[in-house]
């Protein structure tokens, strides 16, 4: 039942919703766990790509021939080495001339480049050290194609064809009400344009892995990846069925969206492959930096009617974003952002027009809030004016605006559970009590909220299911085998929290097998805020099963109503006395009951989308937040410094608090980031941010502490009313941070990063706004 | 093979344990670590000193491993996040700290961040919050947003008083 809410009463519960250490902590805390780039095998090579070092080009010769010579090299591989040199990606919901066909990219370049950093050849090395310097001697000769840096020179008329099908990769339109007349009978129209930039996820451990062959011919690669199940795209490039490729994910060290798509997993495979040794590949942060796929830029237009009350009328929204060289999964971040366009408020008429198009930037793909966070600028930047305009209390706006149950989006989905928006505003106002003072006379201070709704849970047309395994050993501890990647964010954690609850086996007694695509049921991937709805469910449902099954052998033995049995920590406690676990297994046993279960969890159904999206549910459900910061500006240096920043969201129930705080304060100070620091910068296709010099990610001195404010409404379709919370608090601080500042300097930063530089104009602005 | 590379050989004393492995003249401490030593808990997340992901202890100083040779700190004492561990393996009353505190989230900055912390910590002296996220500026962490770090730094130094 993809849409039931299982919630619990808080008094029921006994392990989950503790602040519970997690037991993955333990190896981590001792500088034990062993990831991808740890591993290593005797008689190991090493792996490295030569990458394009010019934007656009026809390759008019690779030779191989002098890096095949420098000691220690054991091959060099081309594109035409590559059993099958060729990925593509589905463009949903969109005509024929913007199909798959259009997505392709090759795994390595034979004949054109289209971005700084894309991969030409494979250097495999018997050590490291002759990696540099058989890449310096593979031998690349470029003919430089026009250079385009911009989606809208990209989809001119005339533009230089990036791809041959053309640069527009995917449009997106939503039609709700009568958008014309809305504005037309319109007291007030905000109007406003937003961009936002090339962020990098960043994550401390670069892409990295190992690849051997096993005895019995299959492929493992042991990676750092979100996603195990590309074992098919790794099988299809080397032409070999699907069961002979497993990936194996171990604890990643940060993902962010970053390890969605392959990244390492190709290339070891390749030189696995050829060499039939087992291979190291670790990307440089160099690498990293340069060609994997970014956060989209998107320029985003916003028109806003409302009445004097402050109600929204209506929304005309434009959104263009730049997909980079290639097409990765930039046609479905733009739904995401069509789709969050509005952000959580109710609106009877809406246009919206989302286009994304090719240029020679690095690709752009998946990134924690995935799409549906840069809009977050775009609505509460329009929300927030609007308030000022009418000089009306902005969270009063908000509350007057804010969906309910049962409204619907202007997409036509329906929201099917609570809605506690205003809850979230009132929670960070009443703990932010009264705006502080400047620290000096060339200070000034600003304070703002912003609101947000992110969805959790795959687009519902995917089909998405998750399984996971549950067995009792004979002593009575308990072992979960679940596909799960463990990112960091506890996921194979609260799947042990969530049996511990149901089966009563102390979490020390609960050993958790994840990640891993042969061994371990499949549970998808560790993306768009999905596994405690997902695989959280399914480990739900086994952990049911398995109960049942004890409970049932327990009565049937002992006479007892099934009813009256309950799991205990003591034991299976019924009528008769307490019925040891280990005793129930042997009974289970001898009445051939399994003492394992399998449960599979399958999401909430939907039909596939057109371009023309209308009347569609696209996703499970939303997580509703607001954040509020105190921002206090040098009107001198134009420096922002936060001084305050508190963060509320409905999680429906924390499974664990720490893991929920945790999520919370490390998205919004990553928001942070992406408002005041962090841009990969481009020029003419040459990307200018290689290395941590470059591209600034906050450190501990750049953000306060994050006052997260956890609200618990019981209602979200994860297990026990769970609502996912990886996501959702990355996008508000995109608007808490700009308004602040206008809060503080009276006119508004549209473009991020809001540098200094940016500050100084709205400084400017503002003084000549203000007599 | 590393001998084919380098005749020169240098010896550390890792976490309490005499190391000698061979060291050429480019080789930087976290590579001899790693690949020459088999101590894997300082990581690579930058190779330009700027992340903090490799620290580790050199004579007590927090230095980043993936700038500084191997054959500078000929002799040296060399602390990983693994020494701070008692002799049955115990975790330290910081690296408790860190558990307790969930300061380690995806995990991968943790040893170099408990190395920093660990410097403060030698140092007697008791820092305010706003002290030790300076202390920690050289090390970045993208998952915890920081503050479950300070706390358990804050508790630490609290507990070694």
């Amino acid at each position: 039942m993809s849409d039931e809410i299982r919630t619990s009463k808080l008094d029921e519960l006994r392990v989950v919703h503790q602040p519970l250490a997690r037991h993955d902590a333990a190896e981590k805390i001792a500088g034990s766990t062993r990831f991808a780039g740890d591993l290593a095998y005797a008689g190991m090579l090493h792996a490295r790509l030569v990458r394009s070092v010019v934007p656009s080009a026809r390759l008019t010769r690779r030779d191989v021939t002098r890096a095949a010579l420098v000691p220690g090299v054991v091959a060099v591989l081309l594109g035409e080495d590559v059993p099958h040199n060729e990925i593509s990606v589905d463009v949903p919901g969109q005509t024929i001339a913007v199909g798959a066909l259009k997505a392709r990219m090759q795994i390595l370049a034979t004949e054109r480049v289209r971005f700084h950093g894309e991969p030409i050849a494979l250097v495999i090395a018997e050590h490291e050290d002759a990696l540099a310097e058989a890449c310096e001697a593979v031998e690349v000769e470029y003919d430089e194609l026009p250079v385009i840096s911009e989606p809208a020179d990209a989809l001119a008329e005339d533009a230089f064809k990036i791809h041959e099908g053309g640069n527009l990769l995917a449009e997106w339109r939503i039609d709700r009400g009568d958008v014309d007349a809305a504005f037309a009978s319109a007291d007030v129209v905000i109007e406003g344009a937003y961009t936002t930039q090339f962020v990098d996820h960043a994550y401390l451990e670069p892409e990295a892995g190992v690849g051997w062959y096993d005895d019995d011919g299959v492929m493992n690669l042991r990676v750092a990846t979100q996603v195990v199940e590309h074992y098919r795209d790794v099988a299809k490039i080397l032409g070999v069925p699907d069961s002979k490729v497993r990936v194996i994910a171990p604890y990643v060290g940060g993902g962010f969206g970053g390890k969605e798509d392959m990244t390492v997993e190709p290339y070891l495979a390749l030189a696995v492959a050829h060499t039939r040794r087992p291979v190291r590949m670790q990307w440089t942060r160099n690498e990293s930096l340069l060609a994997r796929a970014k956060r989209h830029r998107n320029h985003m237009t916003y028109r806003t009617a409302a009445t004097n009350d402050g109600t929204i009328l209506a929304q005309d929204i434009e959104i263009v974003s730049d997909a980079g060289a290639y097409a990765y999964l930039s046609a479905l971040v733009l739904l995401y952002s069509s789709v969050h366009a509005c952000g959580p408020y109710r609106l009877d008429h809406a246009r919206i027009r989302a286009t994304t198009a090719y240029t020679n930037n690095p690709p752009t793909s998946a990134f924690r809030g995935f799409g549906g966070m840069q809009v977050v600028l775009g609505y509460e930047s329009q929300i927030d004016e609007l308030a000022r305009r009418l000089r009306l209390d902005p969270g009063e706006v908000r509350k007057r605006n804010a969906l309910r149950r049962g409204d619907r989006l202007p997409v036509g989905q329906e929201i099917i559970t609570e809605v506690q928006l205003a809850e979230t505003i009132d929670a960070v106002r009443e703990r932010a009590g009264e705006k502080p003072a400047p620290s000096g006379p060339r200070k000034a201070v600003g304070r703002a909220i912003a609101s947000n709704m992110q969805s959790y849970g795959r687009l519902v047309w995917l089909n998405d299911s998750a399984a996971a395994w549950i067995g009792f050993q004979m002593d009575g501890s308990l072992t979960v085998r679940c596909g799960v990647p463990d990112i960091g964010g506890g996921q194979a954690s609260s799947l042990a929290q969530i049996a511990s609850e149901i089966l009563a086996v102390d979490m020390d007694r609960i050993t958790v097998h994840f990640g891993d695509s042969a061994l371990n049921p499949l549970a998808g991937t560790t993306t768009a805020t999905r596994q405690l709805l997902m695989s959280g469910n399914a480990t739900y449902e086994a952990a049911v099963m398995l109960r049942d099954q004890l409970l049932g052998a327990v009565a049937a033995s002992t006479r007892d109503p099934v009813e009256s049995l309950a799991m205990t920590p003591e034991g299976i406690a019924g009528p008769g006395g307490i019925t040891a676990v280990t005793a129930a297994l042997q009974i289970c046993r001898r009445g051939n009951v399994p003492v394992e279960a399998l449960g599979t969890f399958f999401g909430p159904k939907g039909k596939e989308v057109t371009r023309d999206l209308d009347g569609e549910r696209l996703f499970p459900d939303f997580t509703f937040g607001t954040h509020l910061a105190d921002v206090e500006v040098d009107l001198d240096t134009g420096e922002v410094k936060v001084l305050r920043y508190l963060a509320a969201h409905d999680v429906g129930r924390a499974i664990n608090p720490l893991s929920v705080e945790g999520q919370i304060a490390g998205a919004a100070v990553q928001g942070i980031g992406q408002a005041l620091l962090e841009e990969i910068v481009m020029q003419d296709g040459v990307n200018l941010t290689g290395g941590f010099f470059q591209y600034l990610i906050p450190t501990a001195m750049d953000v306060p502490d994050i006052e997260a404010i956890v609200l618990e409404s019981g209602e979200g379709l994860g297990p026990f009313g769970a609502r996912g919370i990886g996501e959702p608090p990355i996008g508000p601080p995109l608007a808490a941070i700009s308004s602040a500042i206008a809060d503080a300097v009276g006119a508004r930063p549209t473009t991020l990063p809001i540098t200094p530089e940016r500050v100084l104009e709205c400084v400017e602005r503002g003084a000549r706004s203000t007599p | 093979m590393s001998a084919e590379r380098t005749d020169v050989s240098t010896t550390l004393v890792v976490n309490g344990r005499p190391v000698t492995r061979s060291a050429g003249g480019h080789v930087t401490l976290l590579r001899w670590l790693r690949d020459e030593a088999d101590v894997l808990d300082p990581k690579y997340g930058c190779g330009e000193g700027v992340c903090g992901a490799c620290t580790v202890l050199v004579d007590g100083e927090p230095a980043s491993a993936c700038i500084v040779l191997a054959a500078q700190c000929e002799g040296s004492a060399i602390t990983t996040a693994a020494g701070l561990l008692d002799d049955d393996g115990e975790p330290s009353p910081l690296q408790r700290a860190f558990h307790q505190h969930h300061a380690a989230q995806c995990g991968f900055c943790t040893p170099g961040m408990l190395m920093c912390a660990q410097a403060m910590l030698a140092d007697g002296t008791t820092r305010s919050r706003d002290e030790i996220r300076e202390e920690l500026h050289g090390n970045l962490c993208r998952c915890t947003g920081y503050q479950h770090i300070v706390d358990a730094i804050e508790d630490a130094q609290g507990a070694a008083r």
